[in-house]
């Protein structure tokens, strides 16, 4: 499915868009870290937690949930939640 | 990106210069100076006499870099802790100086926690140190939450090292997220003895100092002789607080530690810290972040003292910034601030912010809150700044290289 991927992790993918499977969020970001090597980390922490400043929305809506199923038609948005100076 | 910094030339150094010390073990080298900032990383190449500097940078441009180091065992290898206000924290490595990066394939994490409870995640690597010298890939790494990492291939993954991480005696004294610096606590001044590999320090901005004599097998608090806040108890770890702790190389028997309270001295085998701190000038106290060791004498330390009174503003006493040496093992304190502004100058330097090259007379190097990289090429006795307008410097160290 498309993966849409936000300027802070374009250094990973070195483009906008990326294609990744799995039948579940969690299995989407672990083919992603298979593509591009460490960026998984950076977006979710060693206890599986989304981390602070990154937002994960499916289809328009915020997932929040890494075992959320995933179907090959849906959409996923990474976004930064800008803050801080 | 390459651009040269022409410095005024300063008066010849003078007659004490160095004169009373062992002479320098090495051949004079090019000093590297590794900068680590708020917003990015930058490397100053010194020339053979240290006069003109060609910086390269910024690397990493808007990443947190708390501590960039050069491996001082094959004088290649760069290591630099960062992260982003908004990416997980990670480590870049680079095998040519700088030229091209590649990320650990796996940064220090914490283990992952038993289902139902609730683990700790790194937020930043703090401190990098190079391991003992006949284990050429080791690395030590501190982190925020605290916790003691290891790597034992270059820098490329890391694991958590010990059982301090886990073990809930530890934890109790590291406290929380809540406790102490106000960006995380940190685990840094990681130590290795040059004679015995298996000989490690470390410290904890909340939680003390502490040794193992087995290779990390065991781990025990020394801080008899430190002092706590007013109202605290001395007898608790937890409220514990070292700044920055140096072992000097000329006499690994001998440590130094610029403490939340005061400076101290630490002479082995002795657990008992002694300090220090009392006999500099009351006005200007012994508050500070950094400390360093002179490379070939044990009685020679600078430090940076900052204003811990009231608030604790942390900034340089009466905002006239000055660096203090003793050359004595603590005995006795000089100003040393000739070429520093003398007034209306409210930074301060940060713990791993200060530090010294190895050549003849010894270079030292300090990065600045405010974003200014002030050197001396004579041990002190007069300071030029060489960069200015840089992000808030969180480290600064100098590498020869051949």
């Amino acid at each position: 499915m498309k993966v849409i991927i936000p300027s802070s992790l374009r250094s990973y993918t070195q483009r906008s868009e990326a294609e990744a499977s799995g039948a579940t969020l969690s299995a989407v970001l672990a083919d992603l870290d298979r593509a591009y090597p460490g960026i998984r980390f950076r977006m979710i922490d060693e206890q599986n937690r989304i981390r602070r400043h990154i937002r994960i929305f499916v289809n328009g809506d915020q997932v929040r949930d890494l075992s959320q199923p995933l179907r090959a038609t849906d959409e996923v948005v990474i976004v930064q939640a800008l803050s801080g100076g | 990106m390459a651009r040269k910094i022409r410095k005024p030339t300063v008066r010849p150094q003078g007659a004490a210069s160095g004169t009373r010390r062992a002479p320098r073990s090495q051949p004079a080298r090019r000093v590297l100076v590794l900068v680590a900032t708020r917003k990015g990383a930058w490397l100053y190449h010194g020339d053979a006499t240290r006069k003109t500097w060609r910086v390269d940078g910024p690397h990493f441009l808007g990443h947190i870099i708390s501590h960039l180091v050069l491996d001082p065992r094959d004088g290649r290898t760069l290591l630099a802790a960062a992260k982003t206000g908004h990416l997980g924290p990670t480590v870049f490595r680079s095998t040519d100086l700088g030229r091209t990066w590649k990320e650990a394939a796996r940064p220090p994490a914490f283990a992952k926690a038993p289902a139902g409870e609730s683990g700790r995640a790194v937020d930043h690597t703090f401190w990098l140190t190079p391991g003992h010298a006949a284990e050429p890939d080791a690395w030590y790494a501190g982190t925020s939450p605290q916790g003691l990492f290891r790597s034992a291939d270059g820098g490329v993954t890391w694991e958590p090292f010990s059982y301090i991480n886990d073990d809930p005696q530890y934890r109790t004294w590291m406290g929380t997220v809540q406790d102490g610096t106000p960006d995380g606590p940190k685990l840094h001044s990681i130590i290795v003895d040059p004679r015995d590999s298996r000989h490690l320090y470390f410290a904890m901005s909340g939680g003390g100092v502490h040794e193992s004599v087995d290779g990390a097998r065991t781990f025990t608090p020394i801080v008899k002789g430190l002092e706590v806040v007013e109202g605290f108890d001395a007898t608790n770890i937890s409220f514990h607080d070292p700044h920055c702790v140096r072992l000097c190389p000329s006499n690994p028997d001998r440590l130094y530690q610029q403490n939340h309270c005061g400076i101290y001295r630490l002479d082995r085998p002795s657990n008992a810290w002694v300090r220090i701190g009392k006999n500099m000038p009351k006005r200007v106290g012994d508050i500070g972040f950094p400390l360093v060791v002179h490379p070939r004498d044990a009685d020679t330390v600078w430090v940076f003292p900052m204003d811990g009174t009231t608030v604790w503003p942390r900034t340089s006493p009466d905002g006239i910034p000055a660096v203090y040496v003793t050359r004595n093992g603590g005995r006795t304190w000089q100003r040393s601030d000739s070429g520093m502004p003398e007034r209306q100058a409210w930074w301060t330097v940060k713990r791993q912010a200060m530090t010294a090259d190895a050549q003849d007379p010894v270079g030292l190097y300090f990065g600045t809150t405010s974003g200014e990289l002030w050197m001396s090429r004579d041990e002190g006795r007069r300071w030029s700044c060489i960069a200015r307008h840089l992000p808030e410097v969180y480290a600064v160290e100098a590498a020869g290289l051949a």
